[in-house]
């Protein structure tokens, strides 16, 4: 029976004025900022994990200098890292290996064009134990294995003319020129959705070390912890072992030890505070909407007088007019989340479809089922909340009165 | 030989000849005994009705008549139950509304009485068939059935055409017909009507009241409120007078004419008294 009131309340609602519709605006907004930027959020959260690739729960990289090192960039990285510091890591009981991994800027030639790239270097005989820890594996053709001096595997952007910069898709076999210098490409990376993964060239340390001249310095070292529950023992070892081979002491290291965790909590923390930001506001805004909805029902109420005057001399009981005005503000409400929950869903899936553009990544945007039911749900509750006063108050109009309009 | 049955009394004709039938009274439907209504108006108190008695039985045409300013519409408002007196006592079938709660009284009067405004008093957001079964809704009838006896009635004022536009697009004697339709709804005994033909012309206000005539012949009883002494004489089988909120007469119809039965009512409700 209650559903003829709904109807009844939708049919009113029908007959409503621009103003009406423009109370909505603030429940409109606060759920399109839930909704959108929640939505928006989880597709950052995901292009972040991708992007620094942490599937392994056992892998730790060390950096000198740090993320949190004072001064200019580089700057923290004088005292670089070395093989030797990678051997001594590599002792440590708790750590199964540990590589070398340098990182360079490098001029790459090829299709007459002239692109800068990354190249990794890769260490003769830890092949496995690298390709382990970063999660590389090849899409096309092979990796790199002992002996293979002077080819080179790419990520798999570069097997793209419209997205590495050279016009031409670059195939198994061909030979580009890195530094001048000759390389065959013998294998495309399979792809990760990284920025940084999809666009590296992988080389032999010997290679790169020829290139680039950076004899026994070391830009990362890649360590591969034992057991996943000892990473907090390894880290603390290495932290250890590294403040007595650079004579630092606690707190003022010159270097850090990261876990996968620790990089995605920096990253949940900050999503996490714009997070709590965007639910204030629109919480405030979701409030002022409820204030709108409140007006217009208590304006409503007051201008259909005669209505519910008729209402009643017609039969209806208090109970009953209540119910209709109730549904009527409630009804409103749930408009103004339907309308933010598509706009809503737009801007969040737009902002994943910009992500993936901006930084080449291959995330599907999330639509969560759940957070659209709870918003609409939300919605209906606080417009029908916000109209329990008006209804009331249309409700216990007196006929008589309410007839005289 | 044209026999009249009337209080009792035997007419050939117009000339009273004996008095020999018993008086077979039909069951009283609504009575106000002794009823006050009293507004205050800022400092003083507007004595809107006073001690007033009206008994109405099914299947007359009553008229509540008089001037603005006489109370009639305070006294249509009893008699419809939308408000309770100030003092004195109000029966609806046999019950005191006074012991009704609000939402009891708007279910009974939904029943039991049909309204007719003169300003039709139509909800405009709905359209004629929807208006027709709006006053069914509220006593739980189903959609179905809703709809069915709404399309039924709108057939009836002749309105099936007209079902689906909206009060707006009809004109003023649609939709006091449209009203009249709604009145019907829940099949009620009583179809109070004030002013019914207030707002409308000459002839479209005749169609109006023919229906009000045809529902009556057909064993509904009506009330109407109206200023004006001719329709009330034309259509009515008991008057009503009011002036400055004191019944002042009751008159009844004896063939063409109108015989005062004031004494009559007030002996008679006195001895209901005792």
């Amino acid at each position: 029976m209650n559903l003829d009131y709904l109807i009844l309340a939708l049919k009113n609602l029908k007959h409503r004025g621009i103003r009406s519709w423009l109370t909505l605006l603030g429940i409109f907004i606060g759920v399109t900022a839930v909704v959108g930027l929640i939505g928006l959020g989880t597709g950052l959260q995901a292009a972040v994990g991708a992007q620094f690739g942490v599937s392994s729960t056992q892998a730790l990289t060390v950096q000198a200098g740090g993320l949190n090192a004072f001064g200019a960039p580089g700057s923290g990285a004088v005292n670089k890292l070395t093989r030797d510091d990678t051997a001594a890591i590599e002792k440590l009981s708790t750590v199964e290996f540990a590589t070398p991994r340098n990182l360079e800027t490098i001029k790459i030639e090829y299709n007459d064009k002239i692109v800068f790239g990354m190249a990794i270097s890769l260490d003769d005989r830890m092949e496995s134990q690298m390709y382990e820890t970063m999660d590389l594996e090849a899409g096309q053709g092979r990796m790199l294995q002992s002996g293979d001096l002077g080819k080179i595997v790419i990520g798999s952007n570069y097997a793209y003319g419209d997205k590495n910069g050279f016009d031409k898709g670059i195939v198994i076999g061909k030979t580009v020129l890195i530094q001048d210098e000759r390389f065959k490409v013998i294998g495309i990376l399979k792809k990760k959705g990284s920025f940084m993964l999809d666009n590296i060239v992988i080389m032999y340390d010997e290679d790169l070390n020829d290139l680039m001249n950076y004899g026994d310095e070391v830009d990362v070292i890649g360590v591969l912890v034992k057991d996943p529950d000892l990473m907090d023992r390894a880290k603390e070892e290495i932290e250890k072992l590294l403040r007595q081979r650079r004579d630092v002491d606690i707190g003022e290291e010159d270097f850090e030890v990261s876990t996968p965790d620790a990089i995605l909590e920096t990253v949940n923390s900050v999503l996490g505070g714009v997070k709590a930001f965007i639910i204030i506001i629109a919480s405030i805004s979701i409030l002022v909407g409820a204030l709108g909805i409140v007006n217009t029902m208590t304006t409503s109420v007051l201008e259909r007088r005669k209505e519910i005057g008729i209402m009643k001399a017609i039969g209806a009981k208090n109970s009953q007019v209540f119910l209709q005005f109730f549904f009527e503000s409630g009804m409103l409400g749930l408009i103004g989340g339907l309308v933010g929950v598509v706009l809503g869903t737009m801007i969040s899936v737009g902002g994943v479809i910009g992500i993936n553009s901006f930084i080449g990544s291959d995330l599907s945007p999330s639509i969560d089922f759940i957070l659209i039911g709870s918003a609409l749900l939300g919605s209906f509750i606080v417009g029908a909340i916000a109209g329990i006063a008006p209804a009331m108050q249309a409700a216990k109009q007196n006929p008589v009165e309410a007839l005289r309009g | 030989m044209v026999f009249k049955v009337c209080d009792g009394q035997i007419y050939i004709g117009d000339l009273f000849i004996l008095c020999m039938v018993k008086e077979v009274k039909n069951r009283e439907i609504i009575r106000l005994r002794n009823v006050s209504k009293h507004y205050p108006m800022g400092d003083s108190i507007v004595k809107a009705l006073n001690h007033v008695e009206l008994k109405v039985y099914e299947k007359e045409f009553i008229a509540i008549m008089g001037p603005s300013g006489s109370g009639k519409s305070t006294a249509m408002n009893l008699v419809g139950s939308l408000d309770v007196p100030t003092h004195g006592t109000i029966y609806l079938d046999g019950g005191d509304i006074a012991e009704l709660s609000e939402s009891d009284l708007a279910q009974v009067r939904g029943k039991k009485i049909g309204f007719i405004f003169q300003s039709f008093n139509l909800i405009n957001n709905l359209t004629v068939k929807e208006n027709v079964m709006l006053p069914m809704m509220f006593q739980g009838t189903s959609f179905e059935e809703r709809r069915e006896r709404a399309e039924e009635l709108l057939k009836l004022v002749e309105l099936h055409d007209r079902m689906d536009h909206y009060p707006g697009e009809i004109s003023g004697g649609q939709m006091q017909r449209v009203a009249i339709a709604r009145s019907l709804a829940n099949d009620p005994e009583v179809i109070l009507a004030d002013e019914p033909t207030g707002n409308l012309d000459t002839k479209t206000g005749a169609i109006v009241m023919d229906f009000l005539k045809k529902l009556n012949k057909q064993g509904k009883t009506v009330i109407m409120v109206t200023h004006d002494p001719d329709l009330a004489k034309e259509y009515a089988n008991v008057i009503y007078w009011l002036k400055d909120g004191e019944l002042e007469k009751v008159t009844k119809r004896v063939g063409k004419t109108f015989v005062d039965v004031t004494k009559k009512k007030k002996k008679e409700m006195r001895q209901e008294k005792k």
